[in-house]
């Protein structure tokens, strides 16, 4: 088992999923709480991910991260170094790769959480942020839960998108996926058999913590009284 | 400066529905205001709008000299600095945190002291024993007292009160309701109250203010507007009836004797009544009589002098002056029978039963000496 490929995948999945809270959050926030009619084009861009090609954004990841573009000038210009085939540019490849399914459960239980419980929080005089962090974000934890682990997830086993960014260099772009693909490539069917086997099983354990995580808080926890 | 909540706005609605308010709340004398009137009159959206929940298309809100929204200077004060206390109608208590919690929610300051004053709200509120519990473990009117002590907290300048009791069953509602009425005299805040039923308006309410169709019609003294309706609009949605301030004097074997202007009553006991309450009479329960009475079952018997008779549809009303002023509604051939006219004295039957005693605990402050 290429444990090198595995140990980068893990590392890329918490960093993504790290950042997607960050982003994820106040896209969620303002696509279930702002008035703009036009919000629904937002919607389209987030959701892009889950219906494109994996190559069709890579590649225009690809030019929109080179050295010759302004994001690859500005990055070139504060680091010293380029994003192509870098941990880094995985990272950004990776955030936005896996947008949607941080963002969309985000959303869902944001919205899902009463309005009158927000507008109750308003009208004692507790700030919007305040509002979000004592009553937004404890009632829709089991949707941030589910949105961080699925991101966590769909990273792991990302594979075309990396292919095309990162590339494939042994422990800075190598991910587990890419690793089974080239031990495939080689014949090596049995260490191709392990790795898959592993993230088979870390899969399948993470979704069921979680769906069983959802189902005890929502017996404790009833939204509606 | 006379302290008062000034509102004149509009708002129209996608679906067509418009509503144009104009009101105007003294706030020095902190008296209970009921806004009343049928389900889908825009009662709820004039609180919001107040509270600053939902934005008014046009007009001005001012409260003292702060002014919360303006339409042409584009302010709108978002909620948190309007400094209000906000009843939902189905009490929004966190379910994410206890009693306490939810009651201390908004209070800064040091810990002992946001402790103090949660203690005493608990205490007001008879909901001791209670603090560590979640809204869900809480019955219907154990969570109204939550949202109530909630709202009080942090000392609001105005309590808006959306249809405080309208998600409880009946049997806890009387109750609270006089809980109520003790509470928001105590209080001392002048507080605006939505709802559609008329024993919560009378039994809680000082002034009334009548809202049909977007638009406020009647303001005045509750017993006023009810006994007095200005339109046919507003009779048709306060239903007419007779509603006089009065007294409990006695009490005894399931009846009480109230006395209402010179007059005195004896009703149904409808449980501890004491003091100040309000008698209602509709007029339909009313039955007329002239000369000498033969004795029957109806315990009320009133004398008086006709001051009015109007055609309402195919009935009369007609108006008597018995010590208070008592409205009859009778058909055209018993008013041919009994050869009624304006200035004639006949008698007016009423059974104890058809005689009913709004309890008004506490102080009243908007209920002058002239009403009695």
């Amino acid at each position: 088992m290429d444990w090198a490929a595995i140990a980068l995948s893990v590392r890329l999945s918490a960093w993504t999923t790290a950042a997607l809270l960050i982003i994820g959050l106040p896209i969620a926030y303002w696509l279930t709480f702002s008035p703009r009619r036009w919000k629904f084009l937002v919607e389209a861009v987030v959701a892009l991910p889950l219906v494109l090609p994996p190559t069709v954004l890579g590649f225009y990841l690809l030019l929109a991260l080179s050295p010759q573009s302004p994001i690859g000038q500005l990055y070139g210009r504060l680091t010293g170094s380029t994003l192509p085939f870098t941990f880094q540019g995985l990272l950004i490849a990776s955030v936005l790769y896996s947008l949607p399914f941080a963002v969309q459960p985000f959303a869902a239980a944001f919205a899902a959480v009463d309005r009158k419980l927000i507008e109750a929080s308003w009208s004692l005089g507790v700030s919007r942020w305040a509002t979000f962090l004592r009553v937004i974000a404890p009632l829709a934890r089991p949707g941030l839960l589910t949105g961080m682990i699925l991101s966590f997830a769909h990273t792991l086993g990302e594979f075309g998108v990396v292919l095309m960014v990162g590339g494939n260099l042994p422990g800075v772009t190598r991910t587990a996926s890419i690793a089974i693909y080239d031990e495939v490539q080689a014949l090596n069917h049995e260490a191709a058999a392990q790795t898959s086997l592993f993230l088979l099983v870390v899969s399948f354990v993470v979704l069921a913590v979680t769906y069983a995580l959802q189902r005890d808080r929502s017996v404790r926890w009833p939204l509606h009284l | 400066m006379a302290a008062a909540l000034v509102a004149d706005f509009g708002k129209r609605f996608s679906s067509g529905t418009t509503i144009a308010v104009e009101l105007r709340l003294e706030t020095d004398t902190a008296p209970v205001s009921v806004l009343f009137g049928p389900s889908g009159s825009g009662k709820t959206t004039v609180l919001r709008c107040l509270a600053g929940l939902e934005r008014p298309d046009t007009g001005r809100i001012g409260f003292g000299d702060q002014t919360w929204f303006d339409a042409a200077t584009g302010i709108c004060l978002p909620p948190q600095q309007r400094r209000i206390g906000y009843l939902f109608q189905d009490y929004a208590l966190f379910p994410h945190l206890t009693v306490t919690e939810n009651v201390g929610f908004a209070l800064r300051g040091a810990r002992a002291a946001r402790q103090a004053r949660i203690a005493s709200l608990l205490r007001l509120l008879d909901l001791h024993g209670f603090e560590e519990r979640r809204p869900s473990q809480l019955s219907g009117g154990q969570q109204q007292r939550v949202a109530l002590a909630r709202a009080l907290a942090t000392n609001p300048r105005l309590l808006l009160l959306d249809e405080p009791l309208s998600a409880l069953d009946a049997p806890a509602r009387a109750p609270l309701r006089r809980e109520l009425r003790r509470v928001l005299s105590g209080c001392g805040i002048p507080t605006l109250l939505v709802t559609h039923d008329r024993v919560e308006a009378l039994a809680l309410g000082d002034r009334m203010l009548v809202i049909v169709d977007g638009q406020i019609r009647q303001s005045g003294p509750v017993h006023e507007v009810f006994s007095r309706p200005a339109d046919l609009a507003v009779a048709r949605t306060v239903g007419v009836e007779t509603v006089v301030p009065g007294r409990v004097i006695a009490r005894a074997d399931g009846v009480c004797t109230v006395e209402a202007g010179t007059a005195r009553l004896t009703a149904c006991d409808p449980g501890d009544v004491e003091g100040d309450v309000f008698v209602c009479i509709r007029a339909e329960e009313v039955v007329l009589e002239r000369g000498s009475l033969s004795r029957m079952s109806a315990r009320n018997h009133f004398s008086g002098r006709i001051t009015a008779i109007q055609t309402e549809g195919q009935l009369l009303r007609v108006t008597l002056d018995c010590g208070f002023p008592l409205a009859a509604l009778i058909t055209r051939s018993a008013c041919e029978d009994l050869a009624l006219a304006v200035g004639e004295t006949v008698t007016a039957v009423v059974k104890a039963m058809a005689v009913h005693v709004i309890p008004r605990d506490g102080t009243a402050p908007s209920t002058t000496p002239a009403d009695r």
